[in-house]
């Protein structure tokens, strides 16, 4: 195996007595799309700066490239694109600038920035808004310059955080189209997010954070398979009355948990589940089976759902 | 090294500050009216003076000789234009571009470092400052008020100058914390302006002469005066080295408050 694009060593980030990222463990190979899940506050954007060179590491050990960020910051960050959570554009120049300007604080020549510009304005379907200001463009295609701005340095890591945060679900598609794309393309992205499906769409491997620490790793699947069945029977028994129904549901399935609003059974099979339920005259509001997701894998490991 | 125990790291790592120069010039380049507008400025003021006050005040001494009212206020004006468009840019700009538009957090993730856009922006100030004394200069030119060939070295004076403002103003800016106080920046210049001897020589201010020579703007006047009658002495080393100092400790305080503030 190559070695490690990033290695973390129990590396840790504090803001004065608060710990923000409390001593993880993290291997990203090239080639690799990665992700940190987690919910709000979980960590993700402390690690990300930490990688991104522009966040000190309060201790442990951090490698980008078999560098150190605290004396090799700016050799790193000439190879890395970086998405931020929240984008940060140039808002006094247009979009066609904002790449050009940006390449040139990589020492790329202005030929080349025009001619990459106009590429990646392409690849992320902003070719006709090229000479337009930053701020009449929507949250997705605001985005989509972001995602453009990160690729002209031609980086070999690619960092996003919350890439489709806020975005509707139209622009989330097109968004993980491009990533897709990135990504048969044999870029390595690292990426957080608190969505479960787009952890399940892009990842090929993934972190689940929680109060700054890692609680599993692996594949989407893996972890699904490891830490939830492969199917969910949820039921509503209207609000307040799922808590007193455990018992009556307990058994026909694996485990349960108990949400405010409805009773999720973890079972092989769900429609088997439910028909056993109506047996025992056992008969929710409404139920539904799906099959189970990181979501479940974040209920299960924390006891808390992702987004409330 | 002694360098290195006197200036912070930040200010150490320095390679591509012209890139925010490249920046800044794409922006002005849409709005060069606005730059332009403050040509104008340097011949209303030269000729209300001339056709004024010249007459009412008669001729002034400076260095034994006996110069037109006009003539010894020009190059203090000049030098006031540098100060002014410094202060401008290195203050309220950058506090837009730093809280607003957060340019500088965007501009960290790539291989520019704090260094860079301490000097970078400094730079860029010291170049819209250098613009509105150039006015001067040619507009002095026109009007007949240019004494000496070493006009020329006024340039250099006016960086100084330039140099000496945008850096203390942009680090005085990394410690505001919103628009309000920006009320104090012409508390200070104005005052600067009036009693920098810019408008009469540093003999009028009798024994308060000691506090004229605290303002950072009256070792600018000196400079740009000399330079316009071209009339060069040791003492003017002393000026322009307040000058540079000034720079030297304003650019290593915006340094390290920019690697403080935004890579934490
Ligand atoms: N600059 C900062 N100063 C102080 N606390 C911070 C700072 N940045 C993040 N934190 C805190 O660190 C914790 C983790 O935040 P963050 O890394 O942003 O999480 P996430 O990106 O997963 O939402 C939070 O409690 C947050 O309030
Ligand atoms: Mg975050």
């Amino acid at each position: 195996m190559p070695p490690p694009l990033i290695t973390a060593r129990s590396l840790v980030k504090r803001f004065g007595d608060l710990v923000a990222v409390d001593g993880i463990d993290v291997d990203v190979q090239p080639g690799e799309a990665f992700g940190f899940l987690g919910p709000n506050g979980a960590g993700k954007t402390s690690t990300m700066r930490m990688i991104g060179c522009v966040s000190p590491v309060s201790s442990g050990r951090l490698e980008i490239f078999g560098l150190d960020p605290a004396h090799e910051g700016r050799a790193i960050r000439s190879r890395i694109g970086v998405v931020p959570q929240l984008d940060q554009l140039d808002q006094e120049l247009t979009v066609m600038e904002n790449l050009v300007i940006y390449a040139r604080y990589f020492d790329i020549p202005r030929a080349v920035a025009q001619s990459r510009a106009v590429e990646l304005l392409d690849f992320v379907q902003l070719a006709d808004r090229a000479d337009d200001k930053v701020d009449p463009l929507s949250g997705g295609q605001k985005r989509r310059v972001s995602i453009a701005r990160s690729l002209i340095s031609e980086p070999e890591l690619l960092l996003l955080d919350e890439p489709t945060t806020g975005l509707d679900p139209q622009a989330r598609h097109l968004l993980w189209d491009r990533l897709h794309q990135l990504k048969e393309r044999g870029a390595t992205l690292v990426l957080t997010t608190h969505y479960m499906d787009e952890a399940e769409q892009l990842c090929d491997r993934l972190v689940v954070m929680d109060g700054g620490r890692i609680v599993a790793e692996g594949s989407p699947r893996a972890l699904i398979t490891e830490y939830a069945t492969r199917e969910v029977l949820e039921m509503r028994f209207g609000r307040g009355r799922n808590e007193e129904r455990v018992d009556d549901v307990l058994g026909v399935g694996e485990r349960v948990e108990v949400l405010p609003d409805r009773l999720l059974v973890y079972v092989a099979d769900g429609e088997s589940a439910l028909a056993e339920l109506h047996a025992r005259s056992v008969i929710p509001e409404s139920a539904l089976v799906r099959r189970s997701s990181l979501e479940d894998v974040f209920l299960r490991l924390t006891g808390r759902t992702l987004v409330d | 090294m002694i360098t290195t125990r006197i200036l912070p790291s930040a200010l150490l790592d320095v390679r591509s500050p012209q890139r925010l120069l490249e920046r800044n010039a794409m922006v002005y380049r849409r709005s060069w009216m606005v730059i332009f507008s403050g040509f104008f400025e340097p011949l209303f003021y030269l000729l209300s003076i001339r056709i004024g006050l010249s007459a009412l005040v008669g001729d002034i001494e400076v260095g034994g000789k006996l110069i037109p009212y006009d003539e010894f206020v020009a190059p203090g004006l000049m030098a006031a234009a540098a100060m002014n468009g410094a202060v401008l840019e290195s203050t309220m700009n950058v506090f837009h571009k730093w809280r607003q538009a957060k340019l500088y957090d965007s501009i960290l993730a790539t291989p520019m470092s704090a260094g860079d856009i301490a000097i970078g922006e400094i730079g860029f100030a010291v170049i819209r400052g250098l613009m509105y004394s150039t006015a001067f200069i040619f507009t002095m030119l026109a009007l007949g008020m240019v004494k000496s060939a070493w006009i020329v070295m006024s340039v250099v004076a006016c960086a100084l100058i330039g140099f000496a403002f945008a850096s203390i103003g942009m680090a005085w800016t990394t410690y505001m914390r919103s628009w309000a106080d920006f009320e104090y920046v012409p508390a200070v210049t104005l005052p600067l302006f009036l009693f920098s001897a810019t408008f009469y020589p540093l003999s009028s201010y009798g024994s308060w002469s000691w506090v004229v020579q605290l303002s950072p703007l009256y070792h600018g006047v000196v400079l740009v005066r000399a330079s316009n009658l071209g009339e060069w002495s040791p003492s003017l080393v002393v000026h322009a080295g307040v000058l540079v100092g000034l720079s030297v400790v304003g650019m290593a305080v915006t340094a390290s408050r920019i690697k403080t503030l935004l890579l934490k």
